[in-house]
């Protein structure tokens, strides 16, 4: 381990600068994460959010700008090596055949295994805990193609844990979800944050969800960081109307003080 | 965690819950002795019938009795032939169902075995009866199914999706321009050429020598040993590319690896037997069905099931109008067709946007 790691930096991100063919989606963003840091990525549609993460995941090439990962050039690590320590939830999940919950979770495990080693059981344990953890255990043997949109979410979230990663790149997690699999899935990430100094960064666009579990909140637009530092500094009405070109109201829930925002815009 | 203790919890009961639902070695050992053990009934089976009938006990204690010349120098090594062929068609087919994460994909539907043809033919005519032929026609087949995988897969891509009526159409389009082709050259070629390349074509296992079941059994042999050092990669390719990426494959490398071991594999098989159709999609399609999706599994269950499925098909060929027979490839496309329907109509009702 580099000695950025032992002070925590996960990820150092300067002026990135990405897109898709002519379209830059992405325009000189910065950013950095610390182990055991949540952080929301929150804006518009077409803000850049996505883009952000396939750069951070190196799975679309940069035009411009560094990207470091604990302590070292993205690109100096093979893809096998960045399976060990970036665990990424694609904001759809296809698959092609017929694999059960339980195959597609233990997928999880193949960045740490041989071509030719089956998994031990010290990998269906933890399969076994990531399944738990997401309410699948009673779905383990399904077909993964009969599963409802939710639920299917979740296994690909399992699959992230069972990667046993130190940073998770989720793109709108809780895109399909009901109420509760919200709330456990982002108790279940700040544990992980918590206890075993994993960073998190997600793209979320429910901001009340990234005002209660985020540490930090990005928000972005056109490609850009208009803001970046805690919920309460962040989601302001000004920045948010300035950012969503519509009125916000922000508020405190008067049980919890946690913060709440709704759309305010008059019904025309 | 706190991992450890998380992990501890009950977990022996619900490992056991598990049993069946993942591919152990135990799991993948058992049905693979089960296919060899079917195999093996179907190549006894498919060498003691045909169209003569033989006494197998002279054949086996009198070699100079013609028992012995039919069994061992034509029955035999032509059942062997056919299950080499089998078994490289059904493994091919699974491969290239994993490239293309599709299970309409195959050799012959996707035009890659009508591209492997059309350099075998050219290789045969020009090299005549050359002593080298035998080798080098396989290599030239190789080539040519390289080049049109290559095509098929690069020309059905649209910004960077793969749609899979696209790569069927485009199946379908090369499939047409190779028969042109062919035909082109059939026209050319003396009447003797002309009607050995048109039986070849529809598919057949005709006396092949001992010479030739080694060569073909050295390129499948090698195609496949690399495919298998991919398997669980194409298991992770079945997520997409950016997600198998994602997950430590590097995809454009396993692409390739795919593409050259799946083109070796078809021109060997079809540089002997020509066209033979549909044994690569039903074969992985009704595996996948009963033994899962895993490919450590699919593929080497297909390269038997593969081998046991055109043995028998070959001895009905064979059989059937006696002592006239069929090209294999007739028997194949008899079961293919309507099964290639039923699956496709079955796939059309599910949205394979990926």
């Amino acid at each position: 381990m580099s000695d950025a790691t032992e002070h925590g930096t996960v990820l150092h991100a300067s002026d990135l600068v990405a897109g898709y063919g002519e379209v830059e989606a992405l325009r000189g963003v910065s950013m950095e994460l610390r182990a055991g840091e949540m952080l929301a990525i929150v804006g518009p549609n077409g803000a850049g959010k996505s883009t952000l993460l396939k750069v951070i995941g190196g799975t679309l090439a940069r035009t411009r700008g560094t990207v470091e990962l604990f302590g070292r050039p993205l690109d100096s690590y093979d893809r096998r090596a960045l399976a060990r320590l970036v665990a990424t939830v694609a904001q759809e999940n296809n698959i092609a055949f017929q694999f059960s919950v339980l195959e597609v979770v233990l997928m999880g495990r193949a960045p740490h295994l041989g071509a030719f080693h089956f998994e031990t059981p010290h990998d269906l344990k933890i399969a076994h805990s990531a399944l738990e953890h997401f309410d699948l255990l009673a779905l383990a043997r399904r077909p993964i193609q009969e599963l409802s949109g939710g639920e299917r979410k979740r296994v690909f979230l399992a699959r992230a844990l069972a990667q046993d990663a130190k940073l998770a790149l989720l793109d709108e997690p809780t895109a399909f979800l009901d109420m509760k699999h919200v709330a456990d899935i982002f108790s279940r990430f700040r544990d992980l944050c918590i206890r075993r100094g994993m960073a998190v960064i997600a793209t979320l666009h429910d901001l009340n969800a990234a005002a209660l579990y985020a540490d930090r909140v990005l928000l972005m637009k056109d490609g850009v960081a208009i803001a970046c530092g805690s919920p309460e500094s962040v989601l302001t009405a000004e920045n948010l109307r300035n950012v969503y070109d519509t009125e916000v109201y922000v508020g405190r829930n008067p049980a919890s003080g946690a913060l709440i925002i709704l759309p305010a815009a008059p019904r025309a | 965690m706190s991992a450890a203790v998380d992990i501890d919890r009950g977990r022996d009961a619900a490992l056991d819950a598990f049993e069946g639902a993942y591919l152990t070695r135990g799991r993948m050992i058992l049905w693979l002795l089960i296919l060899t053990a079917a195999l093996m009934v179907s190549l006894i089976v498919a060498s003691a019938f045909g169209s003569v009938r033989i006494n197998l006990i002279r054949a086996f204690a009198d070699s100079s009795s013609a028992d012995h010349a039919i069994f061992f120098g034509a029955r035999f090594p032509r059942v062997l032939m056919g299950a080499i062929v089998g078994a490289v068609l059904a493994a091919v087919g699974g491969a290239l169902q994993a490239l293309v994460r599709n299970p309409l994909a195959e050799g012959g539907i996707l035009g890659i075995s009508g591209g492997a043809a059309l350099g075998a033919i050219i290789a045969l005519v020009l090299l005549s009866r050359s002593p080298a032929s035998d080798a080098i026609v396989p290599i030239v087949a190789f080539g040519s199914a390289l080049a049109a995988t290559v095509a098929v897969y690069r020309l059905a891509l649209i910004e960077g999706r793969l749609e899979p009526f696209t790569l069927l159409l485009i199946g379908v389009i090369f499939n047409a321009f190779w028969g042109a082709a062919i035909m082109l050259v059939n026209s050319v070629v003396n009447f003797y050429y002309a009607h050995s390349i048109l039986f070849w074509l529809m598919g057949s296992l005709e006396a092949p020598t001992y010479r030739e079941v080694a060569i073909v059994s050295f390129f499948a042999a090698i195609g496949f040993i690399v495919l298998m050092t991919r398997a669980r990669d194409m298991n992770l390719l079945s997520l997409g590319d950016e997600a198998a990426a994602e997950m430590g494959v590097e995809v454009e490398q396993l692409r390739r690896i795919i593409f050259f071991a799946t083109s070796i594999m078809i021109g060997a098989a079809v540089s002997v037997s020509g066209i033979i159709s549909f044994v690569g999609l039903i074969v992985p399609h009704v595996l996948r069905l009963a033994l899962g999706a895993d490919h450590r599994l699919l593929l080497p269950a297909s390269l038997i099931g593969g081998a046991a499925f055109m043995v028998v098909a070959d001895l009905i060929a064979r059989t059937v109008i006696a002592p006239a027979e069929l090209p294999v490839g007739a028997i194949t496309a008899l079961c293919g067709g309507p099964f290639f329907i039923y699956m496709l109509r079955r796939e059309g009702r599910r949205p394979f946007s990926l």
